[in-house]
């Protein structure tokens, strides 16, 4: 009996890669799944950070998808390598800062590199490289960005997957991949889906026998999302330097920030949660809180003056509970452990400028 | 009997416990124990989650309110299955 094929699927936790994985199963080819890690994916992160996400089920999507499917799933770690993908995209940017199609050519190119004979995978990644073709869930028309007639040879070509790289709810409006070709799958049992009508793939779920299947909102990426879009500009060109570490783009989605001038930044938290997350940065950066009243904890990125430090007093004491008393009592805390105390009197909200608020 | 392997990923977010605990897994032979220690939340939904799609034997599971600075640390015990 021969060997079955094998086949890498690209899994994103959403509806549409765990189609493509099935409908791909179902023909008798074995899979596994990857899924990887940006730094700037929804799925996981933020859900721990705020208290009102707390409350909703935490899992991850891409692994609840692995266990629906009963594959394995390797998620991966590609922070580093996705700093060249996001701070130069050949292909430019989408509506926002979100690189799409150079990041889908970066994906399908770390899958590649577990394909049979090839030897690129590195040594956090998986060991076998035994694999005969990559599945993604891509739709023709279904993204503005990336996932276009034009663009899907683009994919196949400078990701390095070539006629290896097979679309399974697309299929057949492109050309025969070489799975096709070969017979490892048939076909007329792929589908034909295209643009952004999701009823067909609902339909197909429904035959296959899913019931649950995750629904982002806004997509599995902040870098699609203009305020999150705007924060990462701000922080740029503040620091004067696109170069980013992950705790970076992660204190982008956390709490208001403020920026009263250039060379300084208010993180405040907005509910319990997130001061909580904002407390283990204490080491790194001054963290002011009401000592007088409730309140958030503030966070300043940058280089602030001594007036610096009182104006961000006077904005933290007006998102604390003193926000109508005649003072408020500041902490300000160094990392270096030293710390002093400023009595402010808060900003009314017409005193905040609109222009402070970062990302809206 | 192996030694216990032990993984700090305490103070990471979802997904970073869990890849950590996979890279860390895969330098380790079938049969080892690993114990991990995190302090996201998510970790309780998914590393027996990863366990189980990697057959791995997840041995038990813990919450452990933290000595200093409040909060909680959840150990997870992994036996590690298969190849």
């Amino acid at each position: 009996m021969p060997k079955p094929k094998r086949a890498v699927a690209l899994i994103s936790g959403g509806l549409d890669s765990m189609l493509a994985a099935k409908v791909i199963m179902d023909q008798g080819v074995e899979v596994e799944g990857v899924n990887f890690f940006t730094g700037f994916c929804v799925e996981g992160h933020t859900h721990a950070i705020r208290e009102k996400q707390r409350k909703k089920p935490k899992r991850n999507n891409a692994l609840w998808v692995a266990e629906q499917l009963g594959i394995r799933l390797h998620i991966v770690d590609v922070i580093e390598e996705y700093k060249d993908v996001l701070l130069n995209p050949k292909h430019g940017y989408g509506a926002n800062m979100n690189p799409c199609l150079d990041c889908k050519v970066f994906m399908v190119g770390k899958a590649a590199s577990l394909l049979h004979g090839r030897d690129g995978a590195d040594d956090n990644f998986m060991t076998d490289h035994d694999f005969d073709f990559i599945i993604t869930g891509e739709v023709i028309g279904q993204r503005p960005k990336s996932q276009r007639r034009a663009t899907m040879p683009i994919i196949a070509s400078e990701s390095g997957a070539d006629d290896r790289l097979l679309r399974p709810l697309c299929a057949k409006l492109l050309p025969p991949t070489l799975p096709e070709r070969e017979g490892w799958v048939e076909r007329d049992a792929l589908y034909d889906f295209h643009g952004r009508n999701r009823k067909p793939q609902m339909a197909l779920a429904e035959s296959l026998g899913f019931e649950d299947w995750a629904q982002p909102a806004g997509g599995c990426c902040f870098l699609t999302d203009a305020q999150y879009s705007n924060k990462l500009v701000d922080l740029w060109e503040a620091r004067g330097s696109r170069e980013y570490e992950l705790d970076d783009v992660m204190l982008l989605k956390v709490g208001r920030h403020l920026r009263p001038a250039p060379h300084f930044k208010l993180i405040i938290g907005r509910e319990e949660g997130e001061n909580r997350y904002l407390e283990g940065y204490r080491n790194t950066f001054i963290a002011l809180h009401a000592t007088s009243h409730n309140g958030p904890l503030c966070l300043v990125d940058g280089s602030p003056t001594a007036d610096d430090l009182a104006l961000a007093a006077r904005i933290l004491a007006r998102y604390s509970q003193g926000r109508d008393a005649a003072e408020v009592t500041v902490g300000v805390d160094r990392p270096d452990g030293t710390s002093e105390a400023l009595r402010v009197a808060p900003f009314s909200p017409s005193e905040i400028e609109s222009g402070w608020h970062v990302g809206a | 009997m192996s030694e216990l392997e032990s993984l700090d990923a305490r103070g990471l977010l979802c997904p970073l416990p869990v890849i950590r605990t996979q890279e860390r897994v895969r330098r380790l032979p079938s049969g080892a124990t690993l114990e991990v220690e995190a302090t996201d939340a998510g970790t309780l939904e998914d590393i027996p989650a990863w366990c189980r799609v990697h057959g791995h034997r997840l041995l038990s599971s813990e919450s452990v309110e933290k000595e200093t600075g409040g909060g909680i640390v959840y150990r997870f015990r992994i036996q590690i299955c298969g190849d």
